[in-house]
């Protein structure tokens, strides 16, 4: 690879991470049918516009951003909970000073939109989005409560496992990720399809957060940790994991 | 160090209008800057129905082609007023607009330049991943004619990169099926 600095191609590119996302079609999930493109994918050469991104910064947060019980006057109703973790590449490092997104239902599972019409009522004390960035280590960390459960109509008596919607940009428009953080045993992955569009079981499980006593807030908050992982570089040279096929 | 996989795609579901839209999203430039120009479109589900729940992201070089960014080898130049990204969620009639500045030419494969562009990441509901896309510039046909992600697409496909002019810019809708189905990337 040409690393000129005015002529080629950018010195670096990131792996592509095939089998771990989920198909774009997938019929168990009905909304994919008329929304996958139905061509084959082009490979896009990883060239300049694709291994830079957005660095987006401090300007994007302010002060109750990080902390959804604080963001009006009363308390939200529901179990406050401390979501944690860091945000690394696949090449195990960092990923310093990277924004990171949350939104999620209200502790009975209702969402703040015009759009959510189950009836479950809505908390004037919980609008369920948070920002913050990573610190130097990659890592971040939110006060929220934990999201409840909620039908949503895709199949017969369909319920959403409880969730927090995440959204990570890293530092190259490789690396952005969309996904969903879930708790631990939860009853309801064995009838979701967004849990079940993950082809490999293990994939799946890395969606799944750790209950962190340690990281409890005595009298106050139950705490989950829960790590993520984006892109690494195809540049670094590995030995691959066993596991990975 | 060993190489950890990466985290799941998960779509961004029905209700990503509270948790992801900026007032200022939409501004890739700052408002009002006076070359900027919208880029306007919109995102068609596969019966030709418009998208109301989506969402759409670009990424673009500056005018001089160049990203403020370590990884470009270039040096990072400071423009202000100019993010280069820009988010906006697609409206009740499935509509977008991005304003910003039209980039310039990008460094590209084998000393070859990249014709101007602006990659474009597409959110729905109904989307277990984004999708990726670029646009191309109508004017430019010298250079989309020599760019290389351009002129590997097939000829009657290309025509879904290239956005028409409209009066404050230019018009680039999305189509995720169908017979004019956008070329979409596997990034």
């Amino acid at each position: 690879m040409s690393t000129a600095p005015d002529t080629g191609p950018a010195p670096l590119a990131y792996a592509r991470d095939t089998g771990v996302h989920p198909p774009l079609d997938y019929p168990g999930y009905r909304s994919t049918a008329l929304r996958h493109p139905k061509r084959a994918l082009r490979l896009l050469p990883h060239l300049l516009t694709e291994v830079t991104g957005p660095l987006l910064g401090e300007d994007r947060i302010s002060e109750t951003d990080n902390d959804l019980t604080r963001q009006h006057e009363g308390e939200p109703q529901g179990q406050r909970i401390i979501v944690h973790g860091q945000v690394r590449d696949g090449d195990g490092r960092p990923v310093p000073h990277t924004l990171v997104e949350i939104w999620q239902a209200n502790a009975g599972g209702r969402y703040r939109h015009t759009g959510d019409n189950w009836p479950c009522p809505l908390d004037p004390n919980f609008t369920g989005v948070g920002r913050t960035l990573t610190d130097d280590q990659g890592r971040y960390r939110f006060t929220t409560i934990r999201p409840g459960a909620y039908p949503w109509r895709n199949h017969d008596n369909a319920w959403r496992p409880a969730h927090i919607h995440f959204s990570l940009f890293g530092r190259a428009f490789t690396q952005r990720l969309v996904t969903q953080m879930y708790f631990p045993g939860d009853p309801l992955f064995f009838q979701d399809p967004m849990w079940n569009s993950i082809p490999d079981e293990k994939a799946r499980e890395r969606l799944v957060a750790r209950f962190d006593y340690a990281n409890t807030a005595p009298e106050w908050a139950l705490a989950y940790e829960w790590d993520i992982v984006l892109r690494g570089r195809e540049a670094t040279v590995f030995e691959d994991e066993v596991d990975e096929d | 160090m060993a190489r950890h996989k990466t985290t799941p795609s998960q779509t961004v579901g029905p209700y990503l209008h509270i948790g992801l839209p900026w007032p200022d999203g939409p501004f890739a430039v700052a408002e009002g800057t006076p070359e900027g120009v919208w880029i306007r479109g919109v995102l068609y589900d596969g019966a030709g129905a418009p998208v109301p729940d989506g969402l759409i992201e670009t990424w673009q070089a500056d005018p001089e082609g160049r990203f403020n960014h370590p990884d470009d080898p270039r040096g990072a130049v400071e423009r202000p007023g100019f993010r280069a990204f820009g988010r906006c969620p697609t409206d009740a009639n499935g509509e977008y607009g991005i304003f910003t500045l039209k980039p310039g030419p990008v460094p590209g494969p084998g000393g070859r330049l990249q014709a101007p562009h602006i990659d474009v990441s597409v959110f729905a509901r109904g989307m277990l991943h984004r999708t990726v896309t670029r646009v191309y510039f109508p004017e430019e046909a010298a250079a989309n004619a020599a760019d290389p992600v351009l002129s590997s697409v097939p000829e009657p496909e290309r025509a879904t990169l290239v956005a028409r002019p409209a009066e404050d810019g230019y018009r680039f809708d999305i189509r995720l099926q169908g017979e004019d189905e956008t070329v979409f990337f596997d990034v």
